[in-house]
């Protein structure tokens, strides 16, 4: 056989290179555009319905035990089989992106809260205004999660698993502080009160309280509600401005330099806390007092060796107030099941799930009334955290991920800011909050 | 299409050709179809190559050849689409995006060029990761280098103990850079690590402050996890070096009685040259493409003070703006400048071994 040259002409190969990628984009690009046009409402039975289909979730890992909850009990009674996907908490904006642009979101699709308000406004949820308003108990749903994905005034989405926050302190610190075990603070200034006598005490590795320094997250789940117990905002109504350098927002970074300046006033590591274990030193006994998300203080009432004590988080000057976090839920666009998902929706709102899935297990129902009747035998401080729900909020806005969540972002440079660095600047990151949100 | 050629370039042993065809049959072989490469094609350097030949041919155009063309064609082919589809179409896909509006989110919404662009530059964040990025690359890579070849010197001799050693410093580069990141965050975790309590016990600050709780902290933290894991990897390719100077240079050498200091700068380092190179070239495109230790030791904080181009890439795309072409843009340029530093790398490995 002769030798055949095997240099290829160039020209005709970019050519083709570009050919072939070109054709790549084009159905890429045909993906990405073909997924609009199928949010309207649609005719669904009031119930739903039950013809055992299979119904696809998806949640993330944090609400593990919520989420495998709900759908055993569902599954249990039910024709439709509900299968459950949790994604890890980082890849849920991956994840979803990718599936909005495939089309391929599951049927129901359960989010945190904070995300909701975008989502829906990116037409990810189906309207449900029609079957929302319809449910019999609606009115005894909290609303914190409704009102998160409703856009000019279409409902898009339920409350799936609620999460508050509320005060914990540590009983036997405070006996050997000498501060009364049974009284937690009632306004901020209580707060470092006990907290300063908690780190006089010295003890090694024993801190007054401690703050997820790095988590934009876990400090508006922590601190909002101190703004809205003094019958403050920390949002506009629009959720396009923030109100974090209000003078009582101001006292609270305070408060927390304040103790960022007492020896063992904040725990070792505050600073630096990104969220990935910023419940373990209270867990460890190693903190007098601190505000906590219920559903991992409830978890240790049996199990802790040390007494727990529990109240609703102050506001700065009195009162109290609770941030109704968690995750809401809500029907995808890409549903072809809606009928059946909304089956799934209506079940889990009714007293009888609500108490079976939620009360039963010692988490926080969405359901006032059964949070009032629910929990006759539960631990009395189950009680005291879920009657703070009816003071609770909700903040909302569409960019409220990438201005207070969001690793970096620009209220966790003003709390690091206000607290550790140049106080001053709170006014100008406070600045830089608000041209996030208005993005 | 390029003209045929007669090229006689006498310094470029270390260009290969695509193919090295047998001059004798140029102009008798039909199947000479094509002009070949082009003299001027100077980018393709690789460390050995064999001697180029220049090669010369005339175009046929007869039907024969063309039929003949179309079986190369089909022999290339497989390849030619795996390339395609896995690298040149990605590229291309990047490329669209970085000119488009095109959301996490909303999808593909048609051309906005520039705008990505003049957003990025707009977003403080980028000037600050850019430069985080050099100074890390450059700590990194300063370090390492050293490091490795000092290691590589020390156990290259067959003694008793250095089996052990070499299995020891190797050990971590069989590690994940993601399991790896995990343990030196648990290792700096104040609260469950001793590194906090060893600092404090030598007199350091204490308390309040960890290790990655300091912009400074954060960076020399990571810097001296990322020495940990790789140092053992570049004393490998340091070893594989070493063993391919020939003894004969050493022994000749000897004749002159330089010191082991001279012995080492005078022969080894120049013989080694490539080696080093090569080292520097992955270091420095490792380093400068960052991304894992830092998203999971320190998220790019405090304070966005570990910001590297990468992590703003994926910020942007995920968890900021959610924007994918913003995300593409800023891609783009970094391979961009990638190719450049790339190019101007080998440029100077190339003209350095030519000196010789």
């Amino acid at each position: 056989m002769e030798e055949i040259a095997l240099t290829p002409r160039r020209s005709r190969l970019a050519l083709a290179a570009v050919a072939v990628a070109g054709s790549v984009v084009l159905a890429l690009a045909a993906c990405g555009g073909g997924s609009s046009g199928n949010s309207g409402s649609v005719s669904v039975p009031a119930g739903g319905t039950d013809d055992g289909t299979t119904i696809t979730l998806w949640s993330r890992a944090p609400l593990e035990k919520q989420a495998t909850n709900a759908v055993k009990e569902y599954n249990k009674s039910h024709k439709n089989q509900v299968k459950l996907e949790l994604l890890p908490n980082d890849d849920v904006e991956g994840k979803v992106g990718a599936a909005v642009q495939t089309d391929s979101l599951p049927d129901i699709l359960a989010g945190d809260v904070v995300r909701v308000p975008y989502w829906t406004q990116q037409g990810i949820f189906r309207d449900l205004t029609q079957q929302i308003d319809a449910l019999p108990n609606k009115a005894d749903l909290q609303s914190g999660h409704i009102k998160a994905g409703t856009v000019d005034g279409k409902e898009h989405t339920l409350p799936f698993v609620t999460d508050i926050s509320v005060m914990v302190w540590n009983k036997d610190l405070y006996k050997a502080a000498g501060l009364d075990p049974e009284k937690g603070p009632a306004n901020l200034n209580d707060f470092v009160t006990q907290a300063k006598a908690v780190a006089a005490l010295g003890k090694k590795d024993v801190a007054g309280t401690y703050v997820a320094g790095q988590s934009g997250g876990a400090l508006v789940f922590t601190l909002f509600p101190m703004l809205w117990g003094n019958g403050e905002k920390a949002l506009n109504d629009a959720g396009t401005q923030s109100m974090a350098n209000s003078d009582s927002a101001k006292k609270i970074y305070a408060a927390y330099r304040e103790l960022a300046n007492t020896p063992n006033g904040l725990g070792a590591g505050s600073k630096t806390e990104t969220g990935a274990t910023w419940t373990a030193p209270f867990q460890n006994g190693k903190v007098g007092v601190e505000p906590y998300p219920a559903t991992a203080v409830s978890a240790l009432f049996k199990t802790s060796k040390f007494q727990i004590g529990v109240a609703p988080i102050p506001g700065v000057d009195g009162g109290s107030s609770t941030f109704l976090g968690g995750d809401a839920i809500g029907i995808s666009k890409d549903s072809k099941h809606v009928a059946q998902a909304w089956n799934f929706l209506a079940w889990l709102m009714s007293e009888q799930a609500q108490q079976s899935v939620f009360a039963d297990n010692n988490d926080t129902a969405s359901n006032i009334k059964v949070l009032e009747n629910g929990y006759k035998s539960a631990d009395p401080r189950t009680l005291i955290a879920n009657g703070t729900i009816k003071t609770g909020q909700t903040p909302i806005a569409t960019n409220f991920n990438e201005a207070f969540n969001a690793a970096g972002s620009p209220w966790q440079i003003l709390f690091q800011d206000a607290v550790w660095g140049d106080a001053s600047k709170v006014d100008s990151d406070n600045q830089a909050i608000t041209s996030a949100l208005g993005q | 299409m390029a003209p045929p050629t007669s090229s006689d370039q006498s310094g470029s042993a270390r260009l290969a050709p695509h193919h090295d065809p047998d001059q004798s049959s140029d102009q008798s072989g039909p199947a000479r179809l094509a002009p070949s490469h082009d003299p001027d094609q100077s980018v393709t350097p690789i460390l050995t190559g064999t001697p180029r030949r220049q090669a010369r041919r005339v175009a046929s155009r007869s039907r024969t050849s063309r039929a003949e063309n179309r079986t190369g064609w089909l022999f290339a082919a497989p390849t030619a689409i795996l390339l395609l589809l896995l690298f040149v179409a990605p590229i291309v896909v990047v490329v669209v995006m970085a000119g488009s509006r095109w959301t996490l989110l909303g999808g593909a919404q048609g051309n906005n060029f520039p705008d990505n662009f003049t957003r990025l530059f707009d977003d403080p964040l980028l000037k600050q990761s850019i430069w985080f990025t050099v100074k890390y690359t450059a700590l990194t890579t300063v370090i390492l280098m050293p490091v490795a070849l000092g290691l590589a010197l020390l156990v290259q001799e067959a003694r008793q103990w250095n089996n052990l050693l070499r299995t020891a410093i190797l050990v971590p580069s069989a590690l994940g850079i993601a399991s790896a990141s995990l343990l030196f965050y648990a290792l700096y975790s104040p609260q469950v690590g001793p590194i906090t309590h060893i600092l404090e016990a030598l007199g350091g600050p204490g308390g309040q402050s960890s290790v990655l709780g300091s912009p400074s902290g954060a960076l020399w933290g990571t810097v001296i996890l990322v020495v940990w894991r790789f140092a053992g990897f570049y004393m490998l390719l340091n070893m594989v070096g070493l063993q391919a100077i020939p003894n004969e240079v050493y022994e000749a050498a000897k004749l002159d009685g330089p010191g082991r200091w001279k012995t080492l700068t005078s022969i080894t380092l120049p013989l080694l040259r490539p080696t080093i190179a090569m080292t520097m070239i992955l270091s420095i495109t490792g380093s400068l493409l960052a991304f894992d230790q830092f998203y999971i030791l320190t998220k790019g904080g405090p304070n966005n003070s570990t910001m590297t181009v990468v992590q703003l890439i994926y910020r942007d795309a995920f968890e900021t703006h959610k924007d994918l072409g913003m995300a593409a843009a800023l891609s783009v340029l970094l391979l961009l400048a990638l190719v450049v530093i790339n190019t101007l790398q080998l440029r100077a490995l190339r003209v350095g071994a030519d000196e010789e």
